[in-house]
């Protein structure tokens, strides 16, 4: 068997998949890592959503959601989250510019957004607590459909939660100038994807 | 630095792997243990050595320790962490504090899982898969009380920690490549270290997810996974409208990746070595590549075949055995390879490489085992029987530990700048490789006779007596093996002090991390990190005035 040196067939220095100092995407090992995470945080709700779905299609009934929350009240909740959605890519862009005063200005909204939304749930399982919904049981018949409205949004609103004191951290942080651009651009990463999830969350378990 | 920085709480990846394979070594003495005392039991003729219960305890975290707290740690976790950035020609990995701190949460975890054969009722009884409605129901068995609850919060600090590592590892094979290192000139181990570790991220959300539903159903009365009208300790459960099979879904979500995160390293091992030691290049680099990426997209689409009797559509099955069955064609392209790439070597009898080659082997016999239990028709037989058990034994027990013990050989003197004992190496080579090899073949014949997998006492079936000969060559075989892992560890402990002095690249591995010093400095390169011109292969290449040419050589 013959040996040929591979060193000719793949010529280095122009792709920047070739190592050195040129990353494959064109981006810092943290945003790579927060991507990977976000990623597997995500198949996390998959997993949850993949139960629900398949706990559903196992049950005979469900109940009528549209008898059991109030819509407008989730329906605005989802608004004020998207909304807040905005706001961090425009404190991601101001801090591109660092324009420091945008950039607190902006995280600060965004951080009202996202406790406007964990008051209005904790309204909501107030609400749906009083009425009798329940971990193992509830009025409306299926005794999954509350437990698993409680594990799911329950979770959501505890990535929400983080998320909230990770922007706090952040205006904190931006405010005595610590911050880079980099670092509001990751805490934007995850509060984007915080607030996707809760698009599939409304979708899938308020809406279908 | 002082010490307890330096050897402790260190952020160096080569000390956070050698601590992790110390304490895989020590999990291993668990794992090990209870795989003695299984073995006692099975072959005593009268009588028991322990309570069925007990029993059921002993095989659930016999399978949890070696799967998770030994290969994992030992040959995932702490090989990866000492390899990657060397091989990557890195000086650390892209984020040092996340590794401490993916060590030491997996600390808490080990001792959480030894803890729980202290709790009342026993460890963890339901099985290494935990399924439900034994583990979600506390009063089903003795310990699936404060056991199984022990069991589920020590897994949940591992996938933590596991899921820390693994980001560390994409990341900075990813992006802290040395400059030249293109991804197709890293060496096949590295391959398989970024394609386990990917696979790892993907799989385990799903297991985390069944472990939040299965705590909620134990403690906060919820029925995710509990049906209608299960009556346990003469009273019927409050729960209903859940599916234990959900939980298998989720489970087998993880667990059959899970079997690749650990088994492709190995293989990974194998090629580096054999390269080294039949002095040319593994046959096959690209295909090699691009069947190690096929396999890992297919192991995530097969889970349900270890599920055909559940009572699933037959017509489900069928897609599940068709797409398990449709690995075998590029795991026969990394069989074929490493065969080849023997292939009228001049081979070098060293100890890592026998190691290499009992691997091979045991891939062919283990495979081989696969396809029965893959096909649909065969599997409702051998389901719960000695054949499954000696199959995945061959598979993440054999190739796996012959992988790990390979690479330890090989990479030893790079850890610690000695030598590994040769004769004792080859001592515990020739106990452990035909050993494991014949106790498992021996399985699956038990389990070709129908023997069950579970049962605490075989002796009282009448169908069990012709395989009841092979209980006690089993057993016997299984002694003299753990006693030459007592060599091993012997060795690996003596050599790591007073072992003979080796030089930088004992080997003469044309590899980058042989380029560092015996063993590396924090930092791992001196001055300058090194720049790569070629991939990790090239031996005798022709007009060469040098035998091999390291990565680092920039003209022949």
């Amino acid at each position: 068997m013959t040996t040929t040196s591979t060193t000719e067939a793949m010529p280095t220095g122009t792709s920047r998949w070739d190592g050195g100092d040129a990353t494959p995407f064109d981006m810092s090992w943290q945003k790579l890592m927060m991507w990977i995470f976000i990623v597997g945080d995500g198949l996390l709700f998959a997993a949850f959503l993949a139960g629900y779905g398949f706990l559903r299609l196992a049950a005979d009934t469900w109940p009528d959601q549209a008898k059991v929350f109030d819509m407008s009240l989730i329906t605005i909740m989802t608004f004020v989250l998207i909304s807040s959605s905005v706001s961090m890519a425009c404190a991601v862009q101001a801090a591109k510019i660092e324009d420091k005063k945008a950039v607190v200005r902006f995280l600060l909204l965004t951080v009202l957004g996202g406790a406007i939304f964990l008051g209005m749930q904790a309204f909501e399982w107030a609400g749906f607590i009083a009425d009798g919904g329940r971990l193992d049981g509830n009025p409306w018949g299926v005794p999954d459909f509350s437990a698993l409205f409680f594990m799911m949004t329950g979770f959501h609103g505890t990535h929400v939660l983080i998320g909230v004191v990770i922007l706090l951290i952040t205006t904190l942080r931006a405010k005595a100038g610590k911050t880079t651009a980099g670092g509001v651009e990751l805490a934007g990463l995850y509060w984007h994807f915080v607030d996707l999830v809760w698009v599939f969350i409304f979708g899938c378990f308020y809406l279908i | 630095m002082g010490f307890v920085r330096k050897y402790i709480f260190s952020t160096d990846h080569k000390v956070i792997g050698i601590q992790y394979i110390v304490t895989a070594i020590i999990m291993a003495f668990a794992g090990g243990g209870l795989a003695g005392l299984i073995r006692l039991q099975l072959s005593n003729p009268d009588g028991a050595i322990v309570s069925p219960e007990t029993y059921l305890s002993l095989v659930t975290m016999h399978g949890t320790i070696m799967v998770f707290f030994v290969v994992s740690l030992g040959l995932v976790s702490g090989l990866g962490n000492f390899l990657i950035p060397l091989h990557v020609g890195a000086r650390d990995m892209a984020y040092p504090l996340l590794n401490m701190l993916s060590y030491w949460t997996v600390v808490p975890a080990c001792i959480l899982m030894l803890l729980s054969f202290l709790a009342e009722g026993g460890a963890a009884a339901a099985g290494w898969t935990m399924y439900p409605p034994l583990s979600a129901v506390a009063d089903s068995v003795p310990g699936s009380g404060m056991g199984t609850t022990l069991w589920l919060l020590s897994m949940a600090l591992f996938i933590v920690s596991f899921t820390m590592g693994s980001l560390n590892f994409v990341a900075t094979i990813l992006n802290m490549r040395a400059p030249g290192l293109s991804m197709m000139r890293l060496p096949i181990v590295l391959w398989t270290y970024f394609i386990s570790s990917i696979l790892g991220l993907l799989s385990f959300p799903a297991l985390t997810a069944a472990a939040i539903m299965l705590l909620f159903d134990r403690h906060l009365g919820t029925s995710f996974f509990l049906p209608a009208g299960m009556v346990f300790a003469d009273h019927v459960l409050p729960n209903q409208g859940g599916t234990p099979l959900l939980f298998q879904h989720l489970f087998w979500f993880l667990g059959h990746p899970e079997v690749y995160v650990l088994v492709l390293p190995a293989i990974g091992v194998a090629f580096d070595v054999v390269a080294t030691f039949t002095r040319r290049p593994p046959l096959g680099y690209r295909t090699t590549v691009y069947s190690l990426l096929l396999i890992a997209f297919l192991s995530m689409i097969v889970w349900a075949h270890h599920m055909f009797v559940t009572g699933m559509d037959p017509r489900v099955g069928k897609y599940f055995s068709v797409a398990t069955v449709l690995i075998t064609a590029p795991f026969g392209v990394l069989g074929v390879n490493l065969l080849l790439s023997l292939w009228k070597a001049r081979m070098r009898f060293t100890v890592p490489m026998m190691f290499a080659l009992g691997l091979i082997s045991a891939i062919g016999a283990g495979g081989l085992g696969g396809l029965y239990l893959g096909t649909q028709t065969s599997d409702v037989y051998f389901h719960e029987t000695y054949f499954v058990v000696g199959h995945f034994h061959l598979m993440i027990g054999t190739v796996t530990l012959l992988g790990t013990f390979a690479a330890l050989y090989y990479w030893f003197p790079k850890m610690f700048g000695r030598h590994m004992s040769t004769a004792l190496g080859k001592i515990h080579f020739w106990v452990t490789y035909p050993g494991m090899v014949a106790i498992f073949i021996m399985m699956h014949y038990q389990g070709l006779g129908g023997m069950l997998r579970r049962s605490y006492d075989p002796s009282v079936y009448d169908y069990n007596t012709p395989n009841l000969v092979l209980r006690l060559p089993i057993t016997v075989i299984a002694f003299v093996v753990l006693a030459a892992q007592l060599v091993f560890v012997w060795n690996f402990f003596k050599s790591s002090i007073w072992g003979e002095k080796a030089p930088a690249n004992p080997w003469d591995s044309a590899s980058i991390e042989w380029q560092a010093a015996s063993p590396p400095p924090h930092g791992n390169w001196g001055e300058a990190i090194p720049a790569v011109h070629r991939w990790p292969y090239d031996y005798r290449l022709p007009g060469a005035s040098e035998e091999y040419l390291p990565q680092t050589t920039e003209r022949a």
